[in-house]
């Protein structure tokens, strides 16, 4: 019997779209029977949403004044011990899941697979290795449970229109107090969200500076796009981190990815390589963007980026 | 005074173009630079820099790996560490593995910080300094690009999704490092020679007692699917007709 353990993703009371990648990741095993379960305060409506997710049997609520921030110090051992009847225990690669779930592997003596982006059964798998430039198949051992977190930008969300029952679960776990959440600066800047944006506006280092980065926020709110930046860009200080797209960025699968000024580095590909249509902008007719791109327009880009604006109307 | 403990990973160099073996058995490695990953190289530095403020009065490295890490961990000693320490191991050892063979090194070393690269570049796992904080049972802070020691405390901000984290720690912790935390000091030619008087011991893995036997079988390396090149078009009304075409906007 695989029963799977999904760790639920959210803030400020609403559920992550990475939590439904990974039910999908979870529902395509075989069998599996797949539970969601929701650390936070106050966990009532971030359970109703994971309910509504199809192919959740349960929502279990586990509610503590400690669990308030996300901190994987304190949620760990709850989560470990929440996984004693569960063969599989499941996050997001997120920042969030990154940070949490070897934690729990560790405390539960097992190891972990990262970034699963294909299950072939219940302990077999496909993942990236080598910024993607490698994909291989892991078979995992039977007897033990298996820690996985989910590649998001490999699965589809799953549907919404499920009934899972929520039951508050009780936790017993000592909750450490040696790690203390003190502030989360999240940029607001009203526009989609990067890692879930149906279409993408990504800079590079061509942008030349912060001032000039306002040519791809104005592409970007044309086309109501997420605005995302190349590790060049990055780190020359001409948009803020959160922004980063590639393997140690952000990974995204976005309908829409319009590159600008990206050469297109290995490290970025990674990042972009399930989206569904890539347009590349880039006056560098040799750029290894162009070879990924769906389509390619070679040309300055603050002569085009103007110009398409316009076209757009 | 205070110890830092950092790992160091030898990697196929961060430039290297790798590519899978035909045969499906691993990716070519013969031939090809080895370098310490470059996550880790961030978490070296800002060892170094601590201890230049006062905050440690000496860095350890340590790797896990075959002999050829010794030339990873020369290249540490250059960069500043004070002394090294190679577990030896011929077979490949996976995180958990090595976050025991790193708690055997805390239990020896007693550091008051350990840091270690959020990730290796080969593999891409993300788990071993989190690992190692929950079999350590200390703090984890993952993904730093900032760190302020003060006194028995350190506030760490971190890079998350959402965009930058601030918690508080107590020492003794473990740290990850993320990209923009430093920019690593080169090696100058100097500090090569000395780095070779500084003292480098070696530790049978089997001599640890740390069981180490792989619990993943990776079964098959295979290229990624490639993306089929597309159109380029000539004009930006070229580009609108396209987009159009296919729906986009």
């Amino acid at each position: 019997m695989v029963k799977i353990l999904i760790v639920a993703e959210h803030a400020n009371g609403k559920l992550n779209p990475a939590t439904a990648k990974c039910v999908a990741c979870a529902s395509g095993i075989e069998g599996a029977e797949v539970d969601v379960a929701v650390f936070a305060a106050n966990a009532a409506d971030v359970a109703a949403e994971a309910a509504q997710i199809q192919g959740v049997k349960r929502v279990l609520k586990v509610e503590d004044p400690a669990n308030a921030e996300p901190l994987a110090a304190v949620l760990a051992p709850q989560v470990a011990a929440l996984a004693g009847d569960y063969t599989h225990v499941f996050g997001p690669s997120t920042t969030f899941g990154k940070d949490l779930m070897p934690r729990v592997a560790a405390l539960l003596d097992v190891g972990q697979l990262s970034d699963v982006m294909a299950a072939e059964s219940a302990y077999r798998f496909r993942r990236p290795v080598y910024a993607g430039n490698a994909i291989i198949t892991v078979e995992a051992p039977q007897d033990r449970k298996l820690v996985a977190t989910v590649r998001t930008a490999s699965f589809q969300a799953a549907p919404q229109g499920g009934a899972a029952s929520v039951e508050a679960a009780n936790v017993s776990a000592e909750l450490p107090s040696h790690t203390r959440f003190i502030e989360r600066s999240a940029a607001t800047s009203g526009r989609p969200d990067l890692q879930t944006a149906a279409r993408v506006v990504s800079g590079g280092r061509a942008v030349g500076s912060a001032d000039n980065f306002k040519i791809i926020y104005s592409l970007a709110d044309k086309l109501n796009a997420a605005v995302g930046a190349s590790r060049a860009a990055v780190d020359a200080g001409y948009a803020p981190n959160d922004l980063q797209v590639g393997q140690t960025g952000k990974i995204i699968a976005p309908e829409l990815y319009v590159a600008v000024g990206i050469s297109g580095a290995i490290q970025h590909l990674t990042g972009i390589k399930d989206a569904r249509t890539i347009v590349a902008i880039n006056k560098d007719p040799e750029a290894p963007i162009f070879e990924v791109a769906d389509i390619g327009l070679v040309g300055d880009l603050f002569t085009v980026l103007p110009e398409l604006e316009n076209a757009l109307g | 005074m205070s110890k830092i403990l950092v790992g160091l990973k030898r990697v196929v160099d961060y430039n290297v173009r790798v590519r899978v073996k035909p045969d499906g058995t691993g990716v070519v490695t013969e031939g090809v630079k080895m370098s310490i990953n470059p996550f880790d190289e961030i978490a070296l530095e800002e060892a170094l820099r601590i201890k230049e403020k006062g905050g440690a009065s000496e860095v350890v490295v340590a790797s896990i790996g075959p002999a050829d890490v010794q030339q990873q961990l020369r290249t540490g000693l250059a960069m500043g560490a004070d002394r090294a320490i190679l577990v030896q191991s011929e077979t490949v050892v996976e995180p958990l593995a090595a976050a025991k063979v790193f708690l055997k090194l805390i239990e020896k070393e007693s550091p008051r910080i350990v840091l270690l690269g959020k990730q290796g570049v080969d593999d891409d796992n993300n788990q071993t300094g989190q690992m190692l904080a929950a079999l350590w049972n200390r703090p984890q802070a993952t993904f730093a690009s900032k760190v302020e020691i003060d006194g028995d405390r350190a506030k760490i901000t971190r890079e998350v999704d959402a965009g930058l984290e601030t918690i508080e720690v107590d020492l003794p912790a473990v740290f990850t490092t993320d990209l923009r935390l430093n920019e690593p000091r080169y090696v100058k030619l100097p500090d090569i020679m000395k780095a070779k008087k500084k003292p480098l011991d070696i530790v049978a893995l089997a001599d640890l007692g740390v069981a180490t036997a792989a619990q993943f079988k990776t079964q098959q390396f295979e290229p990624p699917a490639g993306r089929q090149k597309g159109v380029v078009v000539k004009d930006v009304a070229e580009l609108v007709a396209t987009l159009k075409q296919k729906g986009l906007v």
